[in-house]
């Protein structure tokens, strides 16, 4: 696996449609910040909410360490794809397909 | 763009992202009747397929049933396709509507409205913060950068805990993790899939990715602190 966001999978920051801000406009606590980090990988938090994010996570090593395992969770959830076809089910609907086929030819 | 590789098992080669031209090109061959461009769509979706019918119906040999089903509604329906979604989010839609049907029959519903675990569940839980004084809020036991993640996570072990833990995730939740991260589905697709809102999505998306990655942090910790 190529750790750097093979997909572009997760955006950062993509401005897209705004969510409610959480609180007042001050500064962000990190128990606020936890309740963000989707909104902020999926770019829907306003442009204000963005910057409050990043002040909060400029300033706070626990929140950076939360960022990234967040993003490694992401990538981790990936790496459980990919199954190979039983060949029963394979032959199954291959035989589908072939009624299919006939079925439109008449 | 390069195929992704996911792992030690080898898994067909999936089309680029954004693949409009390669769909264009197996919808116009399976309309032909291409038995080729069928085999390499079963291949490519089938195991996906598989994994969303099986949060629907209540076992694997109905689940089978029922993308069985959908491969049908797929080649029955491909000449009126518009191609105004991918191809997969379109198979996908067909799946989700054939397992809902399924599911319906054995009296199962998945809703997406209900958030799963009630809306308050919170991403990390209130012991981790102080709760009074200046620092209210702030982390009390904050967490610590993953030691080698990009090793490690690749492991058998935490992919068994990753496994585990979106297994053991509400319905909807699992769903929406599934399709997202596990598939690789874009969020608008993801929604026009399972018809649920945008804002829905990400707040299940989110207690979802928060659930696992306090699997993975308890999973990290134990690792860490064993002699």
């Amino acid at each position: 696996m190529t750790w750097k966001d093979p997909l572009g999978r997760i955006a950062r920051g993509r401005r897209r449609r705004a969510a409610p801000a959480v609180s007042d406009g001050g500064e962000l606590t990190c128990q606020e910040l936890v309740e963000l980090v989707t909104d902020y990988l999926e770019g829907a938090l306003s442009a204000d909410d963005r910057h409050r994010f990043e002040a909060h996570l400029d300033g706070c090593g626990g929140c950076r360490a939360y960022l990234d395992q967040m993003r490694e969770t992401i990538l981790a959830a990936g790496g459980a794809a990919g199954a190979d076809l039983d060949p029963a089910m394979r032959q199954r609907l291959m035989d589908s397909f072939r009624d299919w086929r006939s079925s439109r030819d008449v | 763009m390069m195929p992704v590789d996911r792992g030690s098992s080898p898994e067909p080669a999936r089309p680029a992202e954004g693949g409009r031209t390669d769909d264009a090109r197996l919808i116009e061959a399976l309309r032909r009747g291409d038995e080729a461009a069928y085999r390499t769509l079963i291949d490519l979706y089938t195991a996906t397929l598989l994994r969303l019918a099986s949060m629907y119906v209540s076992d694997q040999e109905l689940a089978a049933d029922v993308v069985q089903e959908a491969w049908i509604g797929v080649l029955q329906g491909i000449d009126r396709f518009e191609e105004r979604s991918s191809l997969k989010t379109w198979i996908c839609r067909i799946l989700v509507n054939k397992a809902k049907t399924a599911a319906q029959h054995e009296g199962r519903t998945i809703t997406f409205s209900d958030l799963g675990d009630g809306e308050l569940a919170p991403a990390v839980g209130p012991e981790r913060f102080h709760d009074q004084g200046p620092n209210r809020g702030k982390w009390s036991i904050a967490p610590q950068a993953w030691d080698r993640p990009e090793e490690r996570l690749l492991s058998k072990e935490a992919r068994e805990v990753v496994e585990r833990a979106i297994a053991a995730l509400p319905a909807n939740q699992r769903l929406t993790i599934t399709m997202r991260d596990i598939e690789d589905l874009s969020s608008a697709d993801t929604c026009s899939a399972l018809g649920v809102s945008e804002g829905n999505q990400r707040l299940l998306l989110h207690r979802a990715r928060s659930r696992v990655r306090a699997a993975l942090e308890a999973y990290f910790s134990d690792v860490t602190d064993a002699p």
